[in-house]
């Protein structure tokens, strides 16, 4: 793997104790949610699963849980939309301004997160709407949208124009032209960016905590349950599950973006996707 | 001013505006409001909206604002510098060393980035307690007689879990830069005489500049704005200014000064980020690709 020209290569060395450090804390979430004690400390004393069962009868978190299904789903069907349109239009079309609308469209990615939550909150203040899940969801699309443009520019900038044409020029409609070719080549992408502003909606927190009405999401569930020692098993073992869920999703996620590649034959092992 | 259109620009344009209408929405109109806001005044329930700078003069001038920022500017600099300092390394390994598996690494340091991150951050306090895991693996290596206690509860404890939080943003632009570098002006620089040192810093370091000012201020901006790690494992030391302006919107009731507080640092996070950008376009300047 790698070159070991001269002598130990330190950076490689570098390179896994610093993973060590990336993986630090979150390997400690599966040993303390099987860890059969009420204190989160080490020495470990035993395993136990009776955590995941504290969970299964919580009501609360239950509720919780069904709020953030809800919103994630929501936003990661509307960012993809907004982002596919987004995407195919800097993809095919050269327009005035395209610059400036674009970058402002993806402003939200270098704005602190407590900035959109703290505009969006005062916007809606102003308006006399009433906080509630949807109100979750338009600040989550607004942050979930640049990521999927991100991820699907590249889908629709590798799509070869032709394949269009030639479904036009056979006599296909302008939509069934989308339906029948354009779709099924990008698809793999937007299935990707679906998985990836998914993820991203399910773990958000500060604009939940400042949006959320009555009607808590999980971060913002598990955030208030974080001020009480006893309850801090049952949260790793939450965690364990959501770190599980992330990973298979992740993992989906770039299954298909690998696909979309090979579909329309690039190399899939580019760095792309996600930044 | 007449605009003359292509069919082609209309439908680009077409395209685009349900996206551009949303952000319109959404995201310009909040932000001029909130700019609005931070000129009025709360009293109670009531807004008064008669313009003042009054939130300004006590954003500015009360001593414990000035703190708070210049605190989170701080953390935030040093945050910002320890991280790309540490993932530096890191992405000039995956670019110039690591072969085959380039993906495999790139997903694994992406990995625990997708865990919860408020749970990442109470992890941290985990490991860094009183009773935590470091101290308590030190204790039995016998490296220690007691617990250290500046670990944890201070600006310290918060630098450290940003730096974590943060990393994946710090190595994937510094490693899309240096992939970018045509490999033969290394090998020319090599023939022209210089040395291993000379030929990173006249060469790889400059044309990897864009992707180290990208990283600078993908981790710069947003840990001006974290109020939970502060919150977790700052301690009252820690207390960042995105805490003071939540406390501002919730306790306080104070919606106003919350406002120019924020309009305070957003402008002081921008203006930082074009010194950072310009600094960054001179320093990179000299090799052109």
């Amino acid at each position: 793997m790698a070159g070991a020209r001269r002598g130990p290569n330190w950076l490689l060395v570098y390179a896994v104790a610093y993973m060590v450090f990336l993986y630090a804390p979150v390997v400690l979430l599966p040993l303390f949610a099987f860890n059969d004690a009420t204190i989160v400390a080490f020495p470990l004393s035993g395993f136990t699963t009776k955590w995941f069962t504290v969970l299964w009868e919580t009501e609360a978190l239950h509720g919780a849980v069904r709020n953030s299904l809800i919103v994630a789903v929501s936003s990661a069907l509307i960012a993809t939309m907004l982002g596919a349109s987004a995407a195919r239009a800097m993809a095919r079309y050269r327009f005035p301004a395209k610059k400036g609308i674009v970058g402002f469209i993806m402003l939200p990615l270098v704005l602190p997160e407590i900035i959109v939550a703290v505009a969006l909150l005062v916007m809606l203040m102003q308006l006399g709407l009433s906080l509630s899940l949807w109100t979750v969801v338009a600040g989550h699309v607004l942050i979930c949208t640049p990521f999927a443009i991100a991820i699907l520019s590249s889908a629709f900038q590798g799509l070869d124009q032709s394949l269009e044409e030639a479904s036009l020029d056979l006599g296909e409609s302008r939509w069934g032209t989308f339906r029948r070719v354009t779709l099924p080549l990008v698809m793999p992408g937007v299935v990707s960016s679906l998985l990836i502003t998914f993820t991203i909606s399910l773990d958000e927190f500060i604009i939940a905590f400042f949006l959320t009405g009555t009607d808590v999401t999980l971060p913002v569930y598990i955030w208030s349950q974080l001020r009480f020692p006893s309850k801090l098993p049952s949260i790793m073992a939450l965690g364990a599950i959501l770190l599980a869920l992330s990973v298979l999703l992740l993992v989906l996620a770039e299954w298909f973006r690998r696909r979309a590649a090979a579909r329309q034959g690039k190399d899939a092992t580019a760095a792309g996707g996600l930044l | 001013m007449a605009l003359k259109l292509s069919s082609q620009e209309r439908q680009g344009l077409t395209l685009i505006s349900p996206t551009l209408l949303y952000a319109l929405v959404m995201l310009a109109a909040p932000l001029l409001m909130v700019a609005t806001f931070s000129f009025w005044t709360q009293n109670y329930l009531e807004i008064d909206r008669t313009l003042t700078l009054d939130n300004y003069r006590a954003a500015w001038g009360e001593p414990i604002y000035q703190v708070l920022l210049a605190r989170s500017l701080r953390i935030s600099v040093i945050v910002t510098v320890a991280t790309v300092l540490l993932a530096f390394p890191v992405a000039y390994f995956l670019s110039f060393h690591v072969k085959k598996r380039k993906a495999l690494w790139l997903f694994l340091i992406t990995v625990p980035f997708w865990t919860s991150y408020l749970l990442r951050v109470f992890l941290w306090k985990v490991i860094l307690g009183y009773n935590g895991v470091l101290n308590s693996a030190l204790l039995n290596l016998g490296l220690i007689d007691e617990p250290l206690t500046f670990i944890l509860y201070n600006a310290n404890a918060v630098v450290l879990t940003l730096a974590h939080a943060w990393a994946p943003f710090a190595i994937l632009p510094i490693f899309v830069a240096l992939e970018k570098i045509d490999r033969s002006l290394l090998e020319a620089a090599e023939d022209l005489g210089d040395g291993p040192v000379r030929r990173f810093f006249r060469v790889t370091l400059p044309l990897a500049m864009p992707g180290v000012v990208a990283a600078t201020l993908i981790v710069l901006i947003p840990t001006v704005g974290d109020f939970i790690t502060p919150k977790l494992v700052g301690g009252t030391d820690g207390l960042m200014i995105a805490n003071m302006i939540q406390i501002q919107f919730g306790k306080a009731n104070n919606a106003p000064l919350g406002a120019a507080l924020a309009v305070t640092s957003m402008l002081t996070v921008a203006a930082i980020s074009l010194i950072v950008f310009l600094a960054g376009r001179r320093l990179g300047g000299r090799v052109k690709p």
